[in-house]
């Protein structure tokens, strides 16, 4: 059993640095902005929702409220970098450590919590935040904050000209997020999240630190999704309250796990891979309207997907994962 | 801030307070009977604003005539989502709590672009109906008409769920399935029917709830959304499943809005009740009402 978990481990590294390889080239031969850009996002949903799944998805605390870390690692990246001139790499580290350290402040008491009072606390929590945004007037309020664009550089991580370098980034931000899951799926962590996950009070009567377990899962997924937040700042140059603190951004980052497969190692990925290319035409081509088409055919896909394949996507590509006959 | 201000916005908060309750006791419901809640909820509110506006538009049928109509509307609409949609959610072996939220949330979002397709984005409102824009004076106090027979019918609505599943066979078996879904089917009462059913009168709760707000309130595809957050709040606050709690909750939250209104910004009023929320949930993890 153990030598077959190392062996999976190991052929899903090689996997991975063959298919970042792959990817990593892919643009270079796709020169279309429009394709480029959907690239571009397609990795950034990803690499959140893999986030996501760490603490969602392997430790069983169902979150719909990252949205708040999203809007938190976006808002101190761009108040540093507009407001002081902090260049956004230091932003996206800031916004990193405020995000951690206000999970791990909520989750002090939202750990108590079980089931729905959960999900519903951090839908709660995230509405606190978009609200005291809304109402902050140093941080732009409603109106929200542009940013300025001072010309293509790595340094200030603003490239106006061209979709590459955000690509690249987005694929290093991907390539991250999957390596940390990999990297804690075989942690004492990881061991310990499974364990929270499937019975809390047994993993407590194991001596599972529970309580610590979720703190670590809640603090690693916040950094990781509030350094996609940064990232999305500089890529769209403009963000108000809405557009990165509002709920479809929660909801957007658990999708892909959910559709791929919620707490898996590539789940969130093949989610991302699937939907948010199919999101994005639906709604460049009948969305247009602004008439709902786009929505009808989204919410109508998560239906049939959470319906048909609870479980997922995944487990179509690696049926050794099924469950063994007895 | 004058004592009269004071008591003038609790006594509407009182007022909203009940009509939240209302608003949330078809939540409480479904999730007392199977343990499952509906993120649809708001959108299902939102239909019944809808279909109060068309029967006053289409037909002048005034909000107070078409609230039983829409009521028993929803009440097949609320039944057939059970059949198509929730009673597969339920049976998922992987998951089951993801799929339940994500199945009910899918079929939310459907709901709103239905609504963006076939009614457009634009804010709409019943005109001239006959309690709309009225107050009353009650020892010196106005209250808004709309809203004070909204709190009647809720407070009536409360009253006759009690008595309905105090009273009836069906009600009966609604309260044998929530206490043991199993155990039912062996004296013959099937499951499917009951939780169909129950699904059915938790949608006509918040049809009726619906057609009163179309009274006062804009509706537009979105209108779901952050009523459907206050509902859950509701009933998380009264303690889930708990019809009771959902009435008591309801009561709390319009006077903790209607006070945050009064210290806060307007914009900020809902940050009072969530910060409640929270409160009561750190305090209590199964909410005011909720067996621990």
């Amino acid at each position: 059993m153990d030598t077959a978990f190392a062996e999976r481990r190991r052929r899903d590294l090689i996997v991975a640095f063959v298919l970042a390889a792959i990817a990593a080239v892919v643009p270079l031969f796709v020169k279309d902005v429009y394709v480029q850009n959907m690239m571009v996002l397609t990795l950034m949903w990803g690499a959140l929702s893999q986030s996501w799944n760490i603490l969602s998805g392997y430790c069983g605390q169902i979150s719909l409220g990252h949205a708040l870390y999203f809007g938190l690692g976006a808002y101190t990246t761009a108040l540093l970098f507009t407001k002081f001139g902090v260049l956004p790499w230091f932003g996206m580290l800031g916004g990193g450590v405020i995000s951690a350290a206000i999970a791990m402040a909520l989750g002090y008491p939202c750990f108590r919590l079980r089931g729905h009072y959960f999900v519903i606390a951090t839908i709660v929590i995230a509405e606190i935040g978009l609200l005291l945004f809304h109402n902050w007037d140093w941080a732009g309020a409603a109106m929200g904050i542009e940013i300025p664009v001072r010309g293509d550089s790595w340094l200030k991580f603003q490239f106006p000209r061209s979709k590459l370098p955000y690509f690249y980034f987005a694929l290093a931000l991907a390539c991250v997020a999957w390596f940390v899951t990999w990297w804690l799926e075989d942690s004492k962590w990881g061991y310990w999240w499974r364990a929270v996950k499937d019975n809390p009070e047994a993993a407590e009567s194991l001596g599972v630190v529970v309580f610590n377990s979720k703190m670590g899962a809640a603090a690693v997924s916040a950094f990781l999704v509030a350094v996609g937040g940064s990232f999305y700042a500089q890529f769209v140059y403009f963000i108000d309250p809405e557009s990165v603190m509002g709920f479809q951004f929660s909801l957007l980052m658990a999708l892909p796990a959910v559709l791929g497969g919620i707490g898996t190692l590539w789940g969130p990925l093949l989610g991302a891979v699937i939907l948010i290319p199919l999101t994005e035409l639906t709604r460049s081509y009948v969305g247009g309207s602004g008439r709902g088409v786009d929505l009808i055919v989204y919410g109508g896909l998560i239906i049939a997907i959470s319906l048909a394949r609870p479980q997922g996507l995944i487990g179509l590509f690696s049926p050794r994962r099924k469950e063994p006959a007895r | 801030m004058t004592a009269e201000t004071i008591i003038q916005s609790l006594a509407s908060g009182l007022l909203m307070g009940l009509l939240y309750g209302l608003i949330a006791v078809g939540l409480a419901l479904i999730f007392g009977l199977m343990d499952v809640v509906n993120f649809a909820h708001g959108e299902f509110l939102m239909i019944a604003m809808y279909a109060t506006f068309f029967l006053f538009a289409f037909f002048a049928i005034d909000p107070l005539l078409s609230a039983p109509l829409v009521a028993a509307a929803l009440f097949v609409f609320g039944a057939v989502v059970y059949l198509l949609i929730v009673r597969f959610a339920v049976r998922a072996k992987a998951n089951a709590g993801m799929v339940q939220i994500f199945s009910t949330f899918g079929l939310a979002i459907v709901m709103r672009g239905l609504a963006q397709y076939f009614f457009t984005p634009d804010y709409r409102s019943v005109t001239h109906s006959w309690l709309g824009g009225k107050t009353v004076s009650v020892a010196g106090i106005f209250l808004p008409v709309p809203q004070l027979v909204g709190a009647l019918v809720a407070i009536a609505a409360f009253g006759a769920l009690y008595l309905f599943i105090n009273r009836t066979d069906f009600g009966r078996a609604l309260e044998a399935t929530r206490e043991d879904a199993g155990a039912v089917a062996l004296v013959g009462i099937d499951k499917n029917k009951v939780f169909a059913l129950g699904w059915g009168l938790g949608a006509a709760l918040v049809g009726l709830s619906g057609a009163i707000m179309a009274i006062f309130f804009y509706i537009y595809p979105d209108v779901g959304a952050s009523f459907a957050l206050i509902a859950y709040v509701t009933v998380a606050l009264g303690g889930f499943g708990s019809v009771f709690g959902a009435f008591a909750g309801g009561i709390i939250v319009g006077l903790v809005e209607a006070t945050t209104a009064l210290l806060l910004p307007p914009s900020l009023k809902a940050v009072g009740i969530y910060a409640v929320y929270l409160l009561v949930v750190f305090i209590r993890p199964r909410g005011l009402f909720g067996s621990m």
